[in-house]
């Protein structure tokens, strides 16, 4: 849509004004129009823009905040402290801080997605040019639902890709500066400008995605891609084994690429842990997913890896010395991880391979993605048959140093969930490694056991050893990611979910830290199959509800399709693919019921908000990332639940359900502001048990557009999994039942006593054309 | 009864303003004898934590049985309850509660006016140990009270880190005297 520095010289003009000569003219950008949409009122939005439309959700879901710290230590005025109503040196509340450090958070996310495209996309501009077009998906033309809906503008090639990162990138330099000392003093300020920094994330998410989609050759928006291995088992150990971990493909590709150039895939296991794994297994579905971030740790233990190759985001950076234990060198790839290596970019592949092999240095720093392939084939070719037989300890010797254990508990109060690590070492200590096998499944990986074991007890790969045998079952197939969602599709299913006759989109995204291991993940997804929501899932997510068999056998991606439509599940791919998962959502409303999205961002999110009911849930989020993504998704008017280790965001966004005056919506039909109930309840929500989650999300799939059909059956959702997992019919169906017609047929007569008890009035709450928008009414009475 | 200001998990630590360790069981019932409106916060836990009662759900039935403590079961616990027979069991989910708990005109349950002493049993240790902070620093006017294994530095008072069979017998001194009304 747009081209860059046009030049133009002329060596001698005459004109009416006189003679020039030697005339250069020079134009930064040209923009061609051929989009007829009109532009809508916020394209490119700063800073303030949508600060009116943030407050009206965050006045329904104010803030809880809960300090993680109750000091403010980022200016030499301080520490401050800021427990209660006191204020800090520079007089922020502990509200402004707790906000402010959302915002941070929510940067930081924002940042490293926004990075991580740039980087991709330079390298890809490079190889491909800035003409190569975007063809995203399948049967669609809505090909960027965010940069359209955010910046206004129709990318057709990785040129135009530029302008929407120099917009992210500008923005997020804003954003970062406000939390300077001396800056932004008002928490819902600052919780505005995160909402800003969640909308930049997707948009730069999106750039990311779909630059790789377009000139990578992965699957486009396709109900059936490929079927790839996830877990241990699937590692070939008789082959020389790479693992590359991290979040940028471009290493790995140009690893796949050397390897079958040269035909060396028969020789070498390609396998890769968190997103740079998904998108390796798009590119090429041989290679393999060992499994989550989390279990870096994990697999480095094994001694199965002959060769470590790390990218960025997530990456432990302690990555070197675990490597180093097994024998196995380190490349490390990226400029924002560069481990301390020397950077051998522009040495000769072979005095490199050379120094690896013979162990002169620990590892390289190789920022030429070409390069890397090269090296890491050629390395891993010499280093694999020295290391067979050479990896990891025996039962006895773990038995050995579990009789030295000083009961002194450190391991368990270190462990993010308590786990009980002492009573499974003194087992071990006796020769009985169940306890430590029954660790495995539910530890997160993070290692904090080791670090505060006085013994230094190598924990990690004490919880292997007892879980040998289920690991080297581990080896489940799982759909490699998708991307979009395409336009057909939507159009298929918009109506049925505005109406809520599909109930709902579960969204299963983010990390890995869970509460009591990842087949938390799995359960939610296959209540909601069963119950015919559409359940797409993205990152660490997607890999572990891969990871749980039924009794025939079978895993998840084996039982249901893999299509955008009632009971499908949908891997959309890795973490910067969530862009296509709010993209859906921002298409329902352009495709289904045409409204424009060119720089008309409220008027989409209050569609959105109103009308689909989409919940997000990152059940075991983590990083700044997953802060990020979820605030992208609140802007747009999508709830979100997280598991435990979620409240350790600071914050949650909660509506109170009995205060009606806080649930007024416009009628656009009318303009007359009416009561519709709490739905959706809350805007963000950490659940304190994966029961309660599930209740939650069946309610959080309500939304006041629900026709009566729809919402009956939504209610029967909710009603039946509150009634199995808590034992009762809940007790405010009072404000979701609006009328007689919404009543599930089926429990009639026991949710009339119920209603009955709790005072309802039938008619009390609306059923209207809903809008939080004044200027979106139609008519006034 | 020794007491000890150890967290439950290493880097839990709060502060300035940390929780009075709680001397002996008397002054928790003390505190509930004396307050008005006191409630008592059962979480998802509860039935996997061992007390003289059999858990921490029948020890809070036992205690409720004094007419004072309102119950409320967070998580999807409140099903536990009614299984045994309690089924005036109020349920929350956890930040519901404390989002409302900040709240000085908050109803209540029951309608009657919002609590002045909460007392948490059952938590997830950082759950619990974030939820108070919650309430340190936004309900200021309300008391806490941590009846968790481990000392909970964010409460307004917490038992100290102690052992198992230690803390069973506190739970029993303090459950058996509020029962009584003592």
């Amino acid at each position: 849509m747009s081209k860059r520095d046009l030049k133009l010289k002329i060596d001698e003009l005459s004109s009416a004004l006189g003679t020039f000569k030697g005339l250069e003219i020079e134009v930064g950008r040209i923009f061609e129009e051929d989009w007829e949409e009109p532009m809508g009122p916020t394209p490119l939005p700063g800073v303030g823009t949508l600060r009116e439309w943030d407050r009206k959700l965050l006045d329904r879901y104010k803030p809880f905040y809960m300090p993680f710290c109750d000091l403010c230590c980022l200016c030499t005025f301080g520490k401050c402290d800021l427990t209660g109503d006191k204020r800090g040196a520079c007089g922020l509340t502990m509200a402004g801080q707790q906000s402010r450090i959302v915002l941070l958070a929510c940067c930081i996310g924002a940042s490293t997605h926004c990075a991580h495209a740039r980087h991709m996309l330079d390298h890809l501009i490079e190889e491909f040019g800035r003409d190569a077009p975007i063809e995203v998906a399948i049967n669609t033309n809505v090909e960027a639902p965010h940069m359209r809906l955010v910046c206004g503008m129709r990318p057709k090639t990785l040129r135009d890709l530029e302008d929407a990162l120099d917009y992210v990138e500008t923005q997020l330099v804003q954003l970062v500066a406000t939390a300077h000392t001396g800056q932004e003093g008002d928490n819902i300020d600052f919780e505005s400008k995160a909402f800003h920094a969640g909308m930049l994330d997707h948009v730069a998410m999106e750039v990311a995605d779909i630059e790789q989609i377009a000139t990578l050759g992965m699957p486009k928006g396709v109900a059936d891609a490929p079927m790839t291995q996830i877990g241990f088992g699937s590692i070939d150990t008789s082959k020389a084994v790479i693992m590359c971990i991290g979040h940028n493909v471009l290493p790995s590709v140009d690893i796949i690429d050397y390897l079958m150039d040269h035909d060396l895939f028969g020789e070498i296991e390609v396998g890769g842990l968190c997103c740079t794994a998904h998108d390796n297994s798009r590119y090429d579905k041989r290679a393999k997913v060992i499994g989550p971030i989390s279990w870096q740790l994990r697999f480095i233990r094994s001694g199965i890896p002959d060769l470590v190759v790390v990218d960025e985001q997530c990456l432990r950076t302690d990555i070197l010395i675990e490597a180093k234990m097994i024998g196995v060198p380190v490349i490390a790839t990226s400029e924002k991880s560069m481990l301390g290596l020397p950077n051998r970019t522009h040495d000769d592949p072979d005095e490199i391979v050379a120094d690896l092999v013979e162990g002169r240095v620990p590892g390289v720093l190789i920022i030429e993605p070409r390069k890397v392939g090269e090296v890491a084939v050629k390395t891993v070719l010499k280093i694999a048959p020295n290391r067979k037989g050479n990896k990891i300890l025996s039962h006895e010797e773990v038995s050995k140093l579990a009789e030295k254990c000083r009961n002194c508990m450190e391991c368990i109060r270190a462990c993010p969930n308590n786990l009980p690590i002492m009573d499974a070492v003194h087992a071990a200590a006796r020769g009985d490694f169940e306890p430590l096998g029954s660790l495995y499944p539910l530890c997160v990986g993070c290692g904090r056991c080791e670090s505060a074991c006085p013994e230094g007890f190598p924990l990690i790969t004490f919880f292997n050893k007892g879980a040998e045998k289920r690991i080297l079952d581990e080896k489940f197939a799982m759909r490699v990611g998708r991307g979009a969602v395409t336009d057909v599709e939507i159009r298929e299913v918009g109506r049925a979910i505005v109406f809520g006759e599909i109930p709902g989109i579960v969204a299963l995204v983010g990390c890995a830290n869970y509460p009591a291991g990842g087949s938390d993940v799995a359960l939610i997804a296959e209540e909601f199959l069963k119950r015919r929501f559409i359940v797409v899932a993205t990152g660490c997510a997607a890999m572990d509800l891969a990871m749980k068999r039924d009794e025939d056998g079978l895993n998840l991606y084996e039982k249901y399709p893999g299509y955008f439509d009632a009971g499908g599940l949908v891997n959309i791919g890795s973490c910067v693919s969530n862009a296509h998962i709010t993209g859906a959502a921002i298409k329902i409303a352009n495709i289904f019921a045409k409204r424009p999205l060119r720089g008309n961002y409220e008027e989409i999110a209050d569609y959105v908000y109103n009308r689909v009911g989409a919940v997000g849930v990152a059940w075991g989020a983590m990083s700044q990332k997953a802060a990020s993504i979820a605030s992208g998704c609140w802007r747009l008017g999508i709830p979100v639940v997280v598991g435990p280790h979620g409240a350790k965001y600071r914050r949650n966004l909660l509506g109170r359900k009995e205060k009606e005056e806080d649930w007024m919506t416009y009628d656009a039909r009318t303009g007359e502001e009416v009561y519709v109930g709490p739905a959706p309840e809350h805007l963000f929500y950490a659940a304190e048990t994966v029961e309660e989650a599930m209740v939650m999300i069946a309610k959080l799939s309500m939304r006041p557009n629900d026709t009566t059909k729809g919402r009956a059956v939504k209610l029967s959702h909710y009603i039946d999994l509150h009634q199995r997992l808590y034992g009762s019919i809940p007790d405010d169906l009072h404000l979701y039942v609006r009328g007689g017609a919404d009543i599930p047929f089926t429990m009639k007569d026991e949710i009339l006593k119920a209603l009955d008890e709790a005072g309802w009035v039938d008619g009390k709450i609306a059923q209207l054309d809903p809008t939080l928008l004044e200027r979106m009414v139609r008519r006034r009475d | 009864m020794s007491v000890k200001m150890t967290p439950g998990q290493t880097a839990e630590i709060a502060g300035p303003k940390k929780a009075f360790v709680i001397p002996k069981p008397e002054v928790v019932a003390s505190m509930i004898k004396r307050a008005k409106r006191p409630l008592l916060v059962v979480g998802s836990k509860a039935d996997e934590i061992r007390t003289k009662d059999g858990d921490l759900i029948d020890s809070a039935i036992r205690m409720s049985k004094g007419g004072k403590v309102t119950v409320v079961a967070t998580g999807h616990l409140v099903g536990e309850f009614r299984k045994r027979g309690k089924e005036n069991t109020y349920s929350s989910q956890l930040m519901n509660l404390g989002d409302r708990l900040r709240d000085p005109d908050w109803e209540g349950f029951d309608g009657e006016g919002t609590y002045d002493l909460v007392v948490f049993a059952g938590s997830i240790y950082y759950m619990e140990w974030l939820i108070q902070s919650g309430l340190k620093n936004f309900a200021q006017g309300l008391s806490t009270i941590s009846l968790a294994q481990s000392y909970q530095p964010n409460a307004s008072w917490s038992l100290g880190t102690m052992p198992s069979e230690q803390w069973k017998e506190v739970i029993d001194k303090i459950v058996t005297m509020v029962e009584e009304g003592a």
